[in-house]
């Protein structure tokens, strides 16, 4: 089934206390497709004065927004997933021309996960408890979670929508009002939702700044109206955020991207079977979402017994990737989000070039025929080498995977180690004892075991070394955007006897 | 011979010119990481915390470019060249407002190069 560019506006505003507003300013960007670099619409290009007027609003609303019940922010949460799920088509369609990823995948995976993160967070906060010591006979301690006030989040554009919803319900199921500053590039999907929403939350809870980073961005980054930063992006901006949450002496929390290993053991080739089959597909997931994703399976490490039989497997795969009209359902890869991440991608293809390596599938950029031709398409591409080489080492944030082999346990592990990073990592294998042993020896947050790039709700997502901190997607992110207040009580009618 | 790590093309050089008259004296920092990672960003002097983990790689028309020592290890044997593109990347990066952005082509040192650089 194939779908085609959904119609947008002129132009969009930004949301704040509770309506769209035109930018103080009156300027606007052009916010273009990548799927055939045409328009989509023109969305503000918002200064320090448009983040000051959300920064005000979302103090005027904190108070009130943080003394609402439990069971009225749920209420609210379950409300957007549902208004969500009701449009589900009209969100992947537009998430898919903003980001060019293909349609199946904004269908069946973002879009769906969006939903439940919403629910989840609803849910969250209707079973959770305080706590209470009692330290003595006459001594009480309880500790009350009290929100933050207002919190800054900015996002990438790899997935609009639902890094949109990793961030705002934990925010606000907690009881902070947010200002959110989504990527330049994809500003569409988050415009959509505070249109369906609108009247949801009470004016001020929720805020939506758009424009650039240097110029929106860093004055929300900055601002000393606000209680907590939430970022997800790369390391230099990552730190420029520290540093202004420094000033203002701000908790942050950073998601700052990976080079991810995926390690299948010379046992997934025992049997010719199901398991092997997932496993091939394990292997293959580095293109998935054209590879833009923090956790991109982007280093692969197969044991050296099976190298060359799993490898024929795993490159004919590849080459049965289905690259074409990200509208169309059977497309499986798409566009890259954007001109400058498609040349990046291609210079790192010269460089896995200089360096030595092995091409075994694709190298090349893609080019679709008629309205695509101005598109941005990478051939998912597989380079054989070794773990040194830059290809290896930086975050290439395409449908690249670089591959090398592995002796045993032991190189398997120094190699996955052997990275700045710690996001997420793969353990593919039949041994019940690698199955546990090995992720306890990698030094990332997320290890999965026999599957890879699934993302629900309830399993905390966050990284180790350069990759930053926080726990996504489970309720321990609530308590980066809260703090404890305790309360210690006497029930003692006695002095102290000092004085 | 006087060997260089880093190089900057005409075009990118106009860019920066722009830079500066906007908004002074400027440095480059290599980014790394997720989404925008892997790239150059241009900043305001004095705008980043820059310590001895830093690596000056060179200078370009006047402007330094820094790099995290521990990336610097991985990326050494290479020669980087600054160039810029058409593009809408997201980050602090100075020249986003502009619709273009900073990339680097790569390429290895040569023996003597790296000799000169990597070993005296």
């Amino acid at each position: 089934m194939a779908y085609s560019k959904p119609k947008f506006e002129e132009k969009y505003g930004n949301f704040i206390n509770g309506k769209f507003v035109a930018p103080v300013g009156g300027a606007y960007f052009d916010n273009t497709s990548p799927i055939d670099n045409t328009l989509i619409a023109k969305y503000p290009r918002s200064q320090k004065e448009d983040v000051d007027l959300a920064v005000a609003a979302a103090n005027a609303a904190k108070d009130a927004w943080g003394n609402t019940s439990a069971t009225e922010r749920a209420k609210l949460l379950n409300k957007v997933a549902d208004i969500i799920e009701a449009n589900l088509e009209e969100f992947a369609l537009v998430e898919t021309c903003d980001n060019g990823k293909p349609i199946r995948e904004t269908l069946n995976a973002d879009i769906p996960l969006t939903i439940d993160h919403w629910r989840y967070f609803a849910a969250v906060i209707r079973a959770e408890e305080s706590s209470m010591a009692e330290l003595d006979a006459h001594t009480v301690s309880i500790n009350l979670k009290e929100p933050l006030g207002v919190v800054a989040q900015i996002i990438p554009w790899n997935f609009p929508l639902l890094m949109l919803s990793w961030k705002l319900p934990p925010a606000l199921a907690a009881g902070n009002c947010v200002i959110l500053k989504p990527a330049e590039q994809t500003p569409s999907s988050a415009t959509l939702l505070m249109e369906k929403i609108a009247d949801v939350f009470p004016p001020g809870v929720l805020n939506v700044v758009h424009g650039f980073g240097p110029e929106a961005g860093k004055p929300l980054a900055s601002h000393s109206g606000v209680n907590k930063v939430a970022f997800t992006g790369e390391t230099t901006t990552g730190q420029l955020i520290m540093q202004y949450a420094s000033k203002n002496l701000n908790p942050v929390t950073m998601e700052l991207g990976g080079k991810s290993p995926n390690i299948f053991f010379n046992s997934v080739m025992d049997h010719d079977d199901a398991f092997l089959d997932k496993c091939i597909e394990g292997a293959v997931l580095f293109a998935f979402n054209q590879g833009e994703v923090c956790t991109c399976p982007s280093r692969l490490l197969v044991q050296e017994d099976i190298y060359d039989a799993f490898m024929e497997r795993v490159v004919a795969r590849t080459k049965a990737i289905i690259q074409a009209n990200p509208y169309d359902t059977s497309t499986m890869v798409g566009a890259q989000a954007s001109n400058d991440q498609y040349e990046k991608i291609l210079s790192y293809m010269k460089i896995g070039r200089e360096e030595g390596v092995k091409i075994l599938a694709g190298g090349e950029a893609c080019k679709l025929e008629g309205d695509l031709a101005n598109g941005f398409y990478i051939q998912p591409t597989i380079m054989e080498g070794h773990n040194k080489m830059r290809v290896f080492q930086e975050e290439i944030f395409g449908p690249v995977v670089a591959v090398c082999k592995f002796k045993d346990e032991a190189e398997a592990i120094a190699i996955a180690n052997d990275t700045l990073y710690g996001l997420g990592a793969g353990v593919w294998s039949r041994d019940a004892h690698q199955l546990y042993q090995v992720p306890r020896a990698i030094k990332a947050g997320r290890v999965w075991v026999n599957c890879y790039h699934a993302y629900p709700a309830h399993a905390p997502f966050g990284g180790y070394k350069k990759s930053g901190f926080g726990r996504e997607n489970h309720l321990m992110m609530m308590n980066h955007y809260r703090q404890t207040k305790n309360m210690l009580i006497s029930y003692d009618k006695n002095k102290l006897g000092f004085f | 011979m006087n060997h260089q790590r880093v190089a900057i093309t005409a075009k990118a050089i106009q860019v920066l010119n722009q830079l500066k008259e906007k908004h002074g004296d400027l440095i480059f920092h290599q980014s790394g990481g997720c989404c925008d990672g892997s790239s150059p960003m241009i900043l305001e002097k004095g705008e980043m915390y820059l310590d001895d983990s830093d690596v000056l790689l060179g200078q370009l028309d006047g402007v330094n470019y820094y790099m995290n020592q521990d990336q610097f290890d991985y990326w050494k044997h290479t020669h980087l060249t600054v160039d810029i593109t058409v593009g809408r990347g997201s980050s602090f990066s100075l020249e986003i407002p502009l619709g273009v952005r900073f990339i680097i082509h790569s390429r290895l040192l040569t023996p003597e190069e790296d000799e000169v650089l990597n070993k005296r």
